[in-house]
């Protein structure tokens, strides 16, 4: 037996057979890549695969790249290995990566949910020996009501704030959880976006998604115009001269970090909307029982204990360094896509 | 249980202050009486006492959960707080209940002290029968802390409105010891009512002078007194009652045994403000002497003569069964002399001493405050009410500056509360030769964003795990404040510090330029030495002070 199929380096993970790696944090030759979050596509590389649904958002978000694109679940001989595109559920194309040599399989799930939001391509299970896993919220702590539930919730609150003569303003992440957001508004009002998140959902509505109509705050855009709106920001624009115009706000945060009382309190959030693109503590295990993988790797997130219960469970489980050294670069949640 | 979780979701959903009062005023007019008197109680730290305690929760809940022990204690590090931790492992609920506030309480006071499978029996069905909102509260009923973002100010606020009351007479009200399993809500809020022969006033309270006393006006206008490092306290002498209290409202009377003689000689209707000090002879000694009085119900004769307790009285509210406090602190101090006067010589109690003079003579008195075992200067207007609470512009706090060290970080653990997955508790180290010795733990002085800034750091650093602890590499230089220093046998250093924390962090020093434990312990030399002058300065006497006393 040769080498190890995939391998861990200061790069990123490595196929020495393919001569490639998956989502590479340094300038590398050839980078398969899982979805378009800033840390995952990086600038530099000198040629990027990735989805048909995933390539816009990096192309915009990265320039003039060399890229090419495939199909969910089309395979593709590269060198020595044979890889495919499966849906993970975390954002619009984003994609488990699926690598072959020989009858032996390694899959490498990038960022994933397994509950269907509606929007992405829902998750698969990909049957594997190998199993490279996130775990962002890997501890118990972290488990998610059904996403009808976070919708009633996130009604409710609009509709109160508009009936008390404010805007609300709901912060989330620019790619993914603020489509993800739009789609489970109910039809109450108008909802207006930062310039930031109509970006990438004009891209995303370019491309057949189905999202619904949103208006970018500009000049002669605010709380006369669009009385009892919705605004969509990213969460940096909070508190900001640009948020004043909105005059009196509710200020709301949409992320799985939401559920510590602590975080939601240092962020000065009193309402928070516990809701994500990362599986929650069930889904991760329920994931990788699904792959029939003997051996996981864990990476980002509480890579120390979630590796020890994956021990205590049976499984032969390791940890992926990250870029960062430590094992536990995303203990902060300030540091982390939300 | 239901309206207690909606009145605290609202509480949490909103910064302000105005709409925090609105949600409470409007829970005081409308929930069940005996649910807002149990409310009232929380919210001012009468807590009921522990049923349970943590170590049977921790189980309790890992096996309820299904998670190891190891588990369960990595996800707390993580939460920073026990009733969440323990709420967000437990399965969904299988069946609902909606206990009162009341019941709830009731019941778990009912619970303490009995075998451990009836207590473990009434958790768990709670646990299985209560939302996921109002089994966080009740986890936190169980566990004690409760802290609902709430100050007691806004509490009573809130309460005066919803009850037409003066603000300043239901705070009043609200002081002492009632007991909340036995006081109606309209006993509480109403005049008259239960307990009042030993119910202490709210204590004034002063404001940090930040920069110097410019700003404050004319200095005629001020008395200036010794701020104390003691218990504040205060001594209620009543016909039929006798009571000593902390300024958090603990009755205190039975551990200070020294003070009982006064209810022979204070006359009836006396009410003084001061500090509880440990006494020397001719001043307090250090802070820590008193400290190991402090949490013992009964104090063992050794301590009484090692660290005899000692009154400095430096107001009097209540004077002949006549409350003093709307006049001016010129009268109250003329009065609380008369009455100290009038006392039999050897009780352990005297006037604080006082002075006036301009703030040049006042700056230079309290740069010698550390001789005199005192934190700082107190600057009262004298033609000043005794206020409720803090009321800015009348009473000030002149503390002395710290005093500083450059210290090297070499643990790091998470916080808690809103410091929760923040590492933000630090040890830190001096050079001694060619070791680096731990000193001091310091948690607070930081921005958010500093903490965020040292947790990613710290998550690249890590040289070893010790649970939630991290040793990490000695690299990031820190100034250390503290007020004082003790020699400490208990620690490796050999050295305690009176209330350390950060002042800033030195990103431009390496961990070559941290200072030395040697220099700690001339410090600790120089302290002591200090320490050993008679005391001098103030005087006590009538007013105004002849200033040639400065």
């Amino acid at each position: 037996m040769c080498a190890q199929l995939l391998s861990f380096t200061d790069r990123g993970i490595f196929c020495a057979d393919g001569g490639f790696y998956i989502d590479p944090w340094r300038p590398v030759d050839r980078a398969l890549i899982t979805h378009g979050h800033s840390d995952h596509a990086r600038w530099g590389h000198g040629q990027y695969l990735c989805t048909h649904q995933a390539l816009p958002v990096i192309r915009h978000r990265l320039g003039d790249i060399r890229a090419e694109s495939i199909a969910y679940g089309e395979s593709r001989q590269i060198g020595g290995a044979r890889v495919s595109f499966h849906p993970a559920g975390h954002v619009p194309g984003s994609a488990q990566i699926r690598v072959e040599r020989g009858g032996e399989v390694w899959v490498v799930s990038g960022d994933y949910k397994v509950e269907d939001d509606g929007l992405s391509e829902p998750f698969v299970p990909v049957s594997c020996h190998s199993f490279i896993t996130e775990c962002t919220f890997g501890l118990p702590l972290f488990q998610w009501q059904p996403q009808a539930v976070i919708a009633a919730q996130l009604a409710a609150w609009w509709q109160s704030n508009a009936a008390q003569g404010k805007t609300s303003i709901l912060a989330a992440y620019g790619l993914g959880k603020a489509q993800r957001l739009m789609t489970l508004l109910p039809d109450a009002g108008p909802i207006l976006t930062h310039g930031a998140v109509e970006e990438t959902t004009r891209i995303l509505r370019n491309q057949g998604y189905p999202l619904p109509p949103t208006t970018r705050v500009a000049a002669g855009i605010d709380a006369k115009s669009y009385p009892g709106a919705l605004v969509i920001a990213p969460p940096s624009a909070l508190g900001t001269p640009w948020a004043r115009r909105f005059g009196p706000v509710s200020e709301a945060f949409a992320s799985g970090w939401m559920a510590l009382r602590g975080i939601r309190r240092r962020r000065g959030f009193g309402t928070g909307f516990v809701i994500s693109d990362h599986a929650d503590w069930p889904g991760l295990n329920a994931a990788i029982r699904a792959t029939g993988a003997d051996r996981v790797f864990v990476t980002h997130g509480y890579t120390t204990p979630f590796r020890r219960w994956l021990e205590e469970q049976g499984y032969d489980a390791g940890i992926v360094q990250t870029e960062f050294g430590g094992d536990e670069a995303d203990f902060a949640p300030e540091a982390d896509p939300l | 249980m239901k309206r207690f979780a909606a009145l605290f979701t609202a509480l949490e959903s909103t910064p302000k202050t105005g709409e925090k009062t609105a949600a409470l005023t409007e829970y005081f007019r409308t929930a069940p009486e005996p649910d807002r008197v149990w409310t009232i109680a929380l919210l001012s730290g009468r807590r009921p006492k522990r049923a349970v305690n943590a170590t049977e929760l921790r189980l309790w809940a890992a096996q309820a959960a299904n998670v190891p022990l190891w588990l369960f204690e990595e996800s707390y590090a993580v939460a920073g707080d026990l009733a969440e931790t323990i709420a967000h492992l437990l399965p969904p609920a299988t069946t609902t209940a909606a206990p009162s506030l009341e019941s709830t309480v009731r019941a778990l006071i009912a619970l303490t002290g009995r075998a451990e499978t009836e207590r473990r029996e009434f958790v768990l069905a709670a646990w299985r029968t209560l939302g996921s909102d109002e089994r966080f509260l009740f986890n936190k009923l169980l566990t004690g802390g409760f802290r609902m973002g709430v100050s007691r100010g806004l509490m009573t606020r809130a309460l005066a409105q919803a009850t037409g009351v003066d603000n300043a007479v239901m705070a009043h009200r609200l002081m002492g010891d009632w007991d909340p399993a036995h006081t109606l809500f309209g006993d509480l809020t109403q005049d008259g009512g239960a307990e009042t022969a030993a119910r202490p006033y709210p204590f004034a309270l002063a404001s940090p002078l930040e920069s110097g006393p410019d700003s404050l006006g004319e200095p005629d206008e001020y008395l200036a007194e010794w701020k104390w490092d003691g218990i504040r306290g205060q001594i209620i002498a009543r016909t039929g009652a006798f009571a000593i209290w902390s300024r958090g409202e603990d009755l205190i009377t039975d551990r200070f045994p020294e003070f009982a003689p006064l209810q022979d000689h204070l006359p009836p209707g006396t009410v003084l403000d001061g500090e509880i000090v440990a006494w020397g002879g001719t001043a307090p000694l250090p802070f820590a002497d008193l400290q190991k009085r402090i949490g013992r119900k009964t104090v063992p004769r050794k301590l009484l003569a090692e660290a005899p307790a000692y009154f400095l009285a430096y107001d009097l509210l209540e004077d002949g069964g006549t409350d003093l406090r709307d006049a001016p602190l010129s009268h109250r101090r003329t009065r609380l002399e008369a009455v100290l006067t009038a006392l039999p010589p050897g009780l352990p109690l005297s006037a604080s001493p006082v002075t006036t003079g301009d703030w040049t003579q006042l700056a230079n008195l309290r740069a010698s405050a550390r001789a005199q075992m005192a934190e700082g200067l107190m600057l009262k207007r004298l033609a000043a009410p005794y206020h409720t609470g803090r009321k800015r512009g009348d009473w000030w706090k002149w503390k002395l500056d710290p005093f500083t060290v450059d210290a090297v970080m070499i643990y790091a653990q998470s916080g808690h509360g809103r410091r929760a997955n923040l590492f933000s508790d630090f040890t830190f180290a001096l050079r001694d030769g060619n070791d680096l010795v731990p000193f001091t733990k310091a948690y607070s002085g930081l921005t958010d964003a500093e903490f965020a800034e040292i947790t990613r750091w710290v998550g690249k650093h890590t040289l070893e795990r010790f649970g939630p602890v991290r040793r990490v590499t000695p690299e990031l230089v820190f100034e250390i404040g503290f007020e004082g220093i003790q020699a400490s046998p208990r620690h490796k250093s050999g050295i305690a510090l009176r209330f350390p924390r950060i002042l800033r962090w030195r990103r431009d020093k390496g961990v070559a330029e941290i200072d030395t434990l040697d220099g700690l312990r001339d410090l600790l030399r120089q302290v002591s030495e200090a320490g050993a002058l008679p005391a001098e300065g103030l005087k006590t006497g009538a007013l105004p002070p002849d200033p040639q006393d400065i």
